[in-house]
């Protein structure tokens, strides 16, 4: 598509300084969108090369949640809870890797695409701000399954034996997906209405809040059972216990746990689209 | 007559008490290049912005290719290239990849690389947006701006912080804009860079147009006598020798005397204007040095028309 121009491309005297006036007919106007999908694509590849290529959105995403499952399993540190330790960590740091991506990692990236004026910029471009969002989902959507892809790698190498059955599994997707759409429309909020310094210093301290108090490392049960019942209204609790009870106990999560990521992103989603500032 | 590619009537922006913009006209044909000058605040970006569909206008009413820009927004980006006075892109994302995205977004695009080479940005394809310098971001913000092959480009300061070779890039390719028939909208600080490059001069200050027209008819048939002395000159005695409404000013430049001759009527500055000067000067005993006849620039009607004073 890119090559369709149809000017005789000749740049021969290189030696010289290349003019542009003995091309008229490049700049002809020939305006026109390309297709809604071709540009959400475009746009797709270029969130997911620019997240990639972010060192320390790369440390956040992939170094982290990998040297937690690693350690954690080999290091009898930490109460986890009952069973193989690897079986109990498996669950929350899936959970972690999530967050690091649709919360974290969404939150500073498009935080700072706002105040370079990136945002304003593509609001020029035939690309709707559907298509611009759209886009952003399947970068974050594509991170995650790289992410998760290398923690069940990494887990089996450590031993993991998760209990699987056609439920469980969809109850895993279905709760991946519910907490992306959760963490995505709080990140949006922030980045939406807070400066970038802002929205970098609240984004690492909710995930290091998060990491703490949710159940990632160990089950909230651990703690007061009033503090228990406070942290259990945190969407990473509901996606970590709720991975938990899929993965290491073969169970369903209960109706509460899906609840509660359905009303994160309601309430973050409602007020993100309300609030939203593109500059 | 050309219809018009922009047309600004009345135009009102206001930014809570603040009056950025007050009651704007213009207009701007495809095939030419028109400039908004005006100094710092004069409401150059906001009548920009506005034309760009970024900010809603509080009054009057704004037509880009005969389109509402916020109303008829998606009929019309694809048509209007936009080039921001600064930032843009991800500092992350490299200068090729961010304009083969931008040329993905249209239908019959312009080669990016091919882009990239004319504006001498080749070797600068994989470097990353932050990495790269002023002058660089500035010319692959150019890019972006007319990879889509638009009918209309508005360009906020496109050679601001330039040097003289990416500048004489940039207006090599304005050039080559305006002769493909594209409208080109610029704003500029650069004097230079409005006379040599548009067609249509628009003078901005306090939110509205002070004057305009092409660059010839602003700068005109006006000119004046300039010349130096070391010692002081009897200027009134050059006054009297002068046609009636002929001025002289004196000023105190490099521990020389400057004088500026200059006469109410333009047709009155003739080659028998400038023998008076010099017979005067030979009867006085003055030697005038560094002795021309100089056109009005746009910079002389740019301060006499927007002040001398300094704005922040």
């Amino acid at each position: 598509m890119m090559t369709e121009h149809t000017f005789g491309a000749t740049v021969a005297d290189s030696d010289t300084t290349p003019t542009l006036s003995g091309d008229p007919g490049l700049f002809t106007p020939a305006p026109g969108a390309a297709p809604m999908w071709r540009m959400i694509a475009a746009q797709a590849r270029m969130e997911l090369r620019v997240m990639l290529r972010h060192g320390e959105q790369f440390l956040l995403t992939m170094v982290i949640p990998v040297l937690l499952l690693v350690g954690f399993s080999l290091v009898n540190v930490l109460d986890v809870g009952e069973g193989a330790r690897v079986d109990a960590l498996t669950p929350g740091i899936l959970a972690l890797a999530i967050m690091s991506t649709s919360f974290t990692g969404l939150a500073i990236g498009t935080g700072f695409e706002r105040r370079y004026g990136v945002l304003k910029r593509l609001g020029a471009t035939p690309l709707s701000r559907f298509g611009l969002l759209a886009a952003k989902t399947l970068a974050v959507l594509a991170v995650q399954t790289i992410q998760v892809t290398i923690l069940c790698v990494v887990a089996v190498l450590l031993g993991w034996n998760p209990a699987l059955s056609p439920t469980g599994v969809l109850a895993v997707l279905v709760l991946g997906l519910l907490a992306t759409a959760a963490f995505s429309s709080l990140a949006l909020l922030m980045a939406g209405t807070l400066r970038a310094e802002a929205t970098l210093a609240g984004a690492n301290l909710v995930y290091v809040l998060l990491l703490g108090l949710g159940g990632v490392l160990f089950p909230t049960s651990n703690f007061p059972a009033p503090m228990e019942q406070a942290v259990s209204v945190l969407p990473i609790t509901a996606l970590a216990s709720g991975l938990r009870e899929s993965l290491a106990h073969g169970a369903l999560p209960s109706a509460g746990t899906f609840l509660v990521l359905v009303a994160w992103t309601l309430v973050c989603g409602l007020l993100a689209s309300r609030l939203f500032r593109w500059e | 007559m050309d219809t018009a590619a922009l047309e600004v009537v009345d135009l009102v922006k206001h930014y809570g008490s603040t009056k950025a913009v007050t009651g704007l006209s213009f207009t701007a044909r495809p095939g030419a290049v028109t400039a908004l000058l005006g100094p710092n605040g004069a409401g150059k970006t906001s009548t920009i912005e506005i034309c760009e569909g970024f900010r809603r206008a509080d009054g009057g009413s704004v037509r880009v290719l005969g389109l509402d820009p916020i109303g008829d927004a998606t009929e019309l980006k694809p048509r209007v290239g936009v080039m921001p006075q600064s930032g843009g892109v991800p500092t992350g994302a490299r200068a090729a990849e961010w304009l083969r995205l931008m040329a993905s977004f249209h239908a019959s695009p312009i080669d990016p690389d091919l882009l990239l080479e004319r504006l001498g940005l080749t070797s600068a394809g994989r470097t990353p947006f932050r990495r790269l310098s002023g002058g660089q971001q500035q010319r692959l913000s150019l890019a972006c701006a007319v990879v889509g092959r638009p009918e209309i480009v508005f360009l906020d300061e496109p050679t601001a912080g330039l040097d003289p070779q990416a500048r004489m890039a940039t207006w090599d390719l304005v050039s080559a804009l305006r002769t493909a028939g594209v409208a080109v909208i610029l704003t500029t600080h650069h004097m230079e860079e409005a006379e040599r490059l548009s067609d249509h001069v628009v003078i901005i200050d306090h939110g509205a147009v002070v004057v305009e027209g092409t660059p010839e008819e602003l700068t005109g048939r006006r000119r004046d006598v300039r010349f130096s002395t070391e010692a002081p000159i009897d200027v009134d005695s050059l006054r009297t020798a002068l046609p009636e409404g002929g001025t002289v000013a004196t000023t105190l430049a490099g521990g020389r005397h400057q004088h500026t001759v200059t006469a109410d009527d333009p047709d009155d500055l003739g080659p028998e204007f400038l023998a008076t000067v010099t017979a005067w000067c030979a009867s006085a005993g003055v030697l005038a040095e560094d002795l021309r006849v100089r056109r009005r620039t746009l910079e002389d009607v740019f301060l006499e028309t927007t002040g001398r004073e300094l704005r922040d």
